[in-house]
């Protein structure tokens, strides 16, 4: 199970660095880098913490997660399919073409020179949550004990 | 070379994590306490070379805009004392050299931490530093991973995940009024659209997520677990300054500097500062194990500081501010006796103890002198905190709070005469016949801090001066 969640973590931290793309195409390079700030770093640190507090899974509770894992999903097809058919009876029109992003502050200029502390404080959360893990989690060794 | 503060900790914490584990522990507690000396040597002093330099060598690689005002450097000095004195804590208590290094890399996170908190002029910062103090605070709360301090550090980590999700909503909201998140510039916009709903809900948002971090009721829940579960070292340095830093300062230096006189908030601040002062007390009077009923008197003495903060006239945040060193220095010591019971008794309970002040001499008679002075008798420090205070809802015609707080300090008597009474006087309990004071290692913050106490109060009406 807690390898099944560190995968959600990093699939976390990927989305949040693919909506930090997003946004600095919306013309916001300032919300951007708060975005992969916030979740690339602060947020994974403290779920890797809470996922270091779950507990081992027995291997037949695995095995019965395993079977039924796509099947409380059964419902979603159908969803999409009536969402879809809805959109179209309204004649709903999304226009998904994105704006041509007009960036006056370089985002490289906004993460090394506008938010030089904000880039201290990743590398700490960063340290402060492997420091985390290893002083709470790492066994002692056999002479240690 | 204000960034200093946080660049040379930093730097210490990488060459503290080279693996050369032995020399690293061993010199790495001294050095820190170093270096904490060094911050309160600067805060007292006051030296020009250092606070106003135009040096600018090191913002080759890193700068950012930085506040020193009075506020700043009386949280400076506070952190400096309390990271001193829990290190002190830590070389005595903290007997696995292993867990010391690891206490030691983790304060001086914190540590870092704090010190940006209190220096940035910038709010996504101040969140970012916040959460850093944050972690560290979680990891040494569980230190020596046994079941109830396991359970205090996830209380903890639960109530503080609730309240970063508060901060961060509010901060995209002000994100999104103003443009930008240094203090000036949304002070400027929220000053522009003070009655807008989405201003008022971004600053409540941000309110209620510093009143969790400052542990107020009624979100202290995770207060007494993590206080009284944590390592001797570490609550000294939670109770005494960490959670000041984290939630006292951030709300005072966002009301004063930021959000501005708002009739709402300062009535909500004032409610919630006097529930707190009576909550906090009279739960610490049912109380039996030493830490805490010193973990809900800290509820009551913070409240005391929300109380002053919400009545906004300017003696009134000087009570505020003065307040919070006062309760740095006594709530330090405070803990730092129970860390010398518990070492002496190999318990908490007080119930079951009695007598000590014959054995332990210096640690009752410290004790007394911090619950006098968070009692606020004179003429300890904590006497001319808690009367400035109240004088300045006295003065800005806020009568009832004044009466409360005034009334209250009889409760914070009652508990801790009951906390001596049990504790230090009396016939020796059975069992406790041969216990010994404490060494010098507890010995020594224990006289450190009463000195503070007493000379504080000894000296400010010489030097205090109010137009």
């Amino acid at each position: 199970m807690a390898t099944r969640l560190i995968r959600a973590v990093v699939g976390l931290a990927l989305t949040s660095a693919v909506l930090s793309i997003i946004i600095f195409r919306l013309s916001s390079p300032l919300a951007a880098v708060f975005e992969l700030s916030v979740c690339s770093g602060l947020i994974s640190v403290i779920f890797l913490t809470t996922i270091s507090f779950t507990e081992r899974v027995s291997q037949e509770r695995l095995a019965s997660r395993k079977a039924e894992r796509f099947g409380r999903f059964w419902l979603l097809p159908f969803i999409i399919v009536i969402c879809g058919a809805i959109l179209s009876v309204i004649k709903f029109r999304i226009d998904f073409s994105l704006p041509r992003a007009i960036i006056d502050t370089d985002v490289r200029n906004i993460i090394w020179h506008l938010r030089h502390a904000d880039l201290l404080g990743q590398v700490l959360i960063l340290l402060a949550g492997a420091f985390a893990v290893v002083i709470l989690f790492k066994e002692p060794k056999k002479d240690e004990r | 070379m204000i960034p200093l503060l946080v660049l040379i900790p930093f730097f210490s914490l990488l060459i503290l994590s080279l693996p050369f584990k032995n020399l690293m522990n061993r010199a790495g507690l001294w050095w820190v306490a170093l270096l904490s000396l060094a911050q309160v040597a600067l805060a007292v002093f006051h030296p020009v070379w250092f606070w106003e330099s135009k040096i600018n060598i090191w913002m080759l690689f890193f700068s950012f805009n930085s506040l020193v005002d009075s506020l700043t450097l009386v949280m400076l000095l506070s952190i400096g004392i309390v990271v001193f004195i829990s290190l002190f804590v830590a070389r005595y208590s903290l007997a696995d050299e292993r867990q010391r290094g690891n206490f030691v890399s983790m304060l001086l996170v914190a540590l870092i931490g704090m010190n940006a908190t209190v220096i940035v002029t910038d709010i996504f910062s101040l969140y970012v530093f916040i959460e850093i103090t944050a972690v560290s605070s979680f990891v040494m709360i569980a230190l020596q991973k046994d079941r109830f301090a396991l359970e205090g550090a996830f209380k903890y980590f639960i109530m503080s995940a609730v309240a970063t999700v508060m901060m961060l909503s509010a901060i995209a909201l002000i994100l999104f009024l103003s443009g930008s998140t240094s203090f000036s510039a949304v002070a400027a916009a929220l000053a522009n659209s003070s009655g807008s709903g989405l201003t008022r809900t971004a600053i409540a948002l941000f309110v209620c997520g510093l009143l969790i971090k400052s542990g107020i009721v009624p979100f202290h829940g995770w207060l007494p677990d993590a206080y009284s579960s944590a390592p001797a070292p570490v609550s000294v340095a939670l109770a005494g300054i960490i959670t000041k830093v984290s939630g006292v300062y951030v709300l005072m230096r966002l009301v004063i500097s930021v959000f501005g006189l708002m009739p709402e908030l300062q009535n909500l601040l004032m409610f919630v500062g006097a529930l707190s002062i009576v909550v906090g007390a009279l739960a610490a009077l049912t109380q039996n194990n030493f830490k805490r009923m010193l973990s809900y008197s800290s509820i009551s003495q913070i409240g005391y500081i929300i109380l002053a903060l919400g009545c906004q006239t300017p003696l009134a945040l000087f009570g505020a501010a003065f307040h919070i060193f006062n309760h740095a220095i006594f709530k330090s010591l405070l803990f730092v006796n129970a860390a010398a019971v518990e070492k002496q008794t190999g318990a908490l309970n007080i119930d079951k103890m009695g007598g000590l002040s014959a054995k332990m001499p210096v640690t009752g008679a410290t004790s007394a002198i911090a619950a006098l002075s968070t009692a606020g008798i004179p003429p300890l420090s904590g006497f001319w905190s808690k009367l400035i205070i109240i004088l300045a809802l006295w003065n800005s015609g806020k009568f009832a709070y004044a009466a409360i707080a005034l009334l209250a300090s009889i409760l914070t008597l009652a508990y801790f005469l009951t906390l001596q009474r049990k504790v230090f006087f009396g016939k020796i309990a059975h069992g406790l016949e041969n216990i010994k004071e404490v060494g010098a290692g507890l010995i020594v913050p224990q006289v450190i801090l009463a000195v503070l106490i007493i000379g504080v109060g000894l000296i400010f009406p010489l030097v205090f001066v109010w137009h």
